[in-house]
């Protein structure tokens, strides 16, 4: 939730949820299954809000409560972080291959 | 509890439908006795070896439960490997707090989060942290070994709770079923007997006593009780019901898979209720006809106006689990009982006989337009027809049909592939129901809820008058047989899609009135189509059909 790198050192995306339920349990653990499989640090908030969350706690992305038609936004710094935003991205956009 | 040998009756509430006759199996909550905690690094060490225990049990129950019960399992799962729920866990053993106080006071915290707010969904899901909690207790406290039966012939379990993971461990082909003091017919373990039929009592009142283990007992999961040391009256019932019921399952497994046909050999069309489309998955589109109503209000909840595309991709899995059944969707019916926050009107003295439905939709054209354009984009990709609710005079039809065609219009003149989906509407109001005969539409869908309500003056929300509201009133039958009359003379499809078709001791009534399509909740397709199947027209069916 703090950021140290400046606000260029990030990689950004945003994607809306399809899912009808929003983003419940389930793609909640893919999601987060899919972001620990990179180096990156990354994270993503709900709307506008401003909390940013760590993308690989299934806890907190479920406490989120993102609802069917928000949008998400995602940011990762460090190792392949472009390839970590666009496969989220990528996830999100495919309805979590619902 | 229970005096000896007398009959005792307890209550509930109903949970999973269900009757199972057979011996009660108590089920105490594991107590731990006092644990002592070691050093900072010991208890990281006996943290981590529970945690790692409780995974590995999760994972192989995951690896034999079905999709329903997998889901629950994977995000207990996904939370032990939560790396900022642990990392809070192991900071508090870091600072001297004992691993199994560590760990409660994080859940805890966790499950107050979960409880705080009016989502239904985030609330359910506390149960999951509380199953996950007590099974890494008990590791830590080293009582893996106190392994509870799996089985039990024709048990029927009494507990203070069932946990979903407990429920999932239990081997229910052998069980009658459950009664439990805790728990709420929202729970996950309630969904969970709902879906394998299990039946459940939760909310039961009174104390557990271990005097009841191996007492006979009858539970009536449909009207929340437990009969414990049963009278041969109340055995013999309960007996004969069984068999019914038994015979009465048999018969649907054989039909659900197959076209719903009258004794007579008359086809009738099964179709199903879709109330979100997220539960379709449990669903198998087999055992029915296709679709003859989807709900969209879902995807206005909180007052949230979807764009094109998120609707489109909500319709276009509709159309594609149907697999080339027909699909038929309803346009936004907000109001009455249904209000959405920023779109319906507020302050109304009677909301039911206010601006609802396509009234609403006419005075907020831009919201009705996307969803048409959503709906053509979707009807490319199988048959889908739009249903239009609460109209009440042609007028309003040929509005939407203009709006229609304006969207159909504007698609082409984009190059965006579409289709003209047949436009309907469902008749609810009586006016509409007594002059059906002049709305050019391509169908009808008798709303017999509100159509009852409508035409026996009596709100299905009030129970001071909800026995006034009854679909046995002959003026209900009455109503119906004209609207199937019209629709046979204009050359259109006409369905029912009220609670009416989901109640088989019903169906006889709507068949008499020459009714050949119902809609039916997925759950009742079994029961609607043996229905069906024991049908014979009788002779005052055949007169009132003709009349």
């Amino acid at each position: 939730m703090t950021d140290a790198a400046p606000d260029t050192a990030y990689a950004r995306g945003e994607a809306v949820v399809r899912d009808p339920t929003g983003l419940h349990a389930r793609p909640a653990v893919k999601l987060t299954k899919l972001a620990k499989g990179f180096d990156a640090r990354i994270e993503i908030r709900a709307g506008r809000s401003d909390g940013w969350i760590n993308a690989k706690s299934p806890n907190s992305v479920m406490k989120l409560k993102v609802a069917f038609g928000e949008t998400l936004s995602i940011r990762a710094s460090g190792g392949c972080a472009d390839r970590a935003v666009a496969a989220l991205v990528g996830l999100i956009e495919r309805d979590f291959d619902g | 509890m229970a005096e000896p040998g007398h009959e005792c009756v307890f209550t509930g509430l109903s949970a999973a439908d269900g009757l199972a006759i057979g011996r009660i199996v108590i089920e105490r909550t594991a107590r731990h006795g006092p644990r002592r905690a070691g050093s900072p690094a010991d208890e990281k060490e006996a943290l981590n070896a529970a945690v790692a225990r409780a995974a590995r049990e999760i994972e192989a129950l995951a690896a034999q439960a079905d999709e329903l019960g997998a889901g629950i399992l994977e995000f207990q799962g996904a939370l032990l490997e939560d790396e900022d729920l642990m990392a809070e866990v192991l900071g508090r053993v870091a600072e001297g707090a004992a691993a199994h106080v560590a760990w409660a006071s994080v859940i805890d915290g966790e499950v107050a989060e979960y409880r705080a707010g009016d989502d239904e969904y985030f609330r359910a899901r506390a149960e999951d942290l509380l199953d996950l909690k007590a099974r890494v207790l008990r590791h830590l406290h080293g009582a893996a070994a106190d392994a509870p039966e799996k089985e039990a012939k024709d048990g029927i379990l009494l507990a203070d709770d069932l946990t979903p993971s407990r429920f999932l461990e239990l081997d229910w082909s052998t069980w009658g079923g459950a009664a439990i003091r805790g728990g709420s017919p929202t729970s996950h373990v309630a969904i969970l007997a709902r879906a394998r039929g299990i039946p459940l009592v939760v909310g039961l009142h009174g104390q557990l006593d271990d005097r009841l283990g191996g007492k006979r007992a009858v539970l009536d999961a449909r009207a929340g009780r437990l009969v414990i040391a049963p009278s041969p009256v109340t055995m013999a019932a309960a007996s004969d019901r069984l068999e019914s019921l038994a015979a009465d399952r048999r018969a649907w497994q054989d039909l659900i898979g197959r076209p719903a046909i009258t004794a007579d050999g008359e086809p009738v069309q099964v179709l199903i209720n879709v109330d979100d489309p997220s539960l379709l998955d449990g669903v198998s589109p087999a055992h029915c006809d296709g679709i003859g109503l989807t709900r969209t209000e879902f995807l206005f909840r909180d007052g949230r106006l979807p764009d094109e595309e998120s609707q489109f991709a909500v319709y276009r899995r509709v159309v594609a689990w149907a697999a080339g059944r027909p699909v038929t969707i309803r346009t936004l019916d907000a109001g009455g009982d249904k209000p959405i926050p920023g779109i319906t009107p507020h302050g109304e003295s009677n909301p039911f006989l206010g601006e609802r439905g396509v009234r609403l939709s006419l005075r907020r054209p831009d919201i009705l337009t996307v969803q048409l354009r959503a709906l053509a984009r979707a009807a490319a990709l199988g048959p889908l027809k739009v249903m239009v609710p609460m109209v009440t005079v042609p007028e309003e039809m040929i509005r939407v049909r203009d709006l229609l065609n304006d969207a159909v219009g504007a698609l082409a003149t984009a190059g965006v592939a579409h289709a003209r989906p047949a436009l309907g509407m469902m008749v609810e109001v009586p006016a509409a129901a007594l002059a059906a005969e002049g709305f050019d539409v391509d169908f009808f869908s008798i709303g017999s809820n509100d159509l009852i309500q409508y035409l026996t003056a009596s709100a299905r929300d009030n129970p001071a008058v909800a026995p006034l509201a009854d679909p046995r009133n002959p003026a209900v039958s009455e109503m119906i047989c004209r609207v199937v009359g019209a629709a046979r003379a204009k050359g259109i499809h006409v369905s029912l899609c009220g609670d009416m078709a989901s109640n088989p001791a019903l169906v006889p009534l709507l068949l008499d009135c020459g009714l050949r399509a119902m809609s039916v909740a997925p759950a009742q397709v079994g029961g609607v189509k043996l229905a069906i199947h024991r049908y014979r027209g009788s002779e005052e069916g055949a007169a009132g059909r003709d009349g």
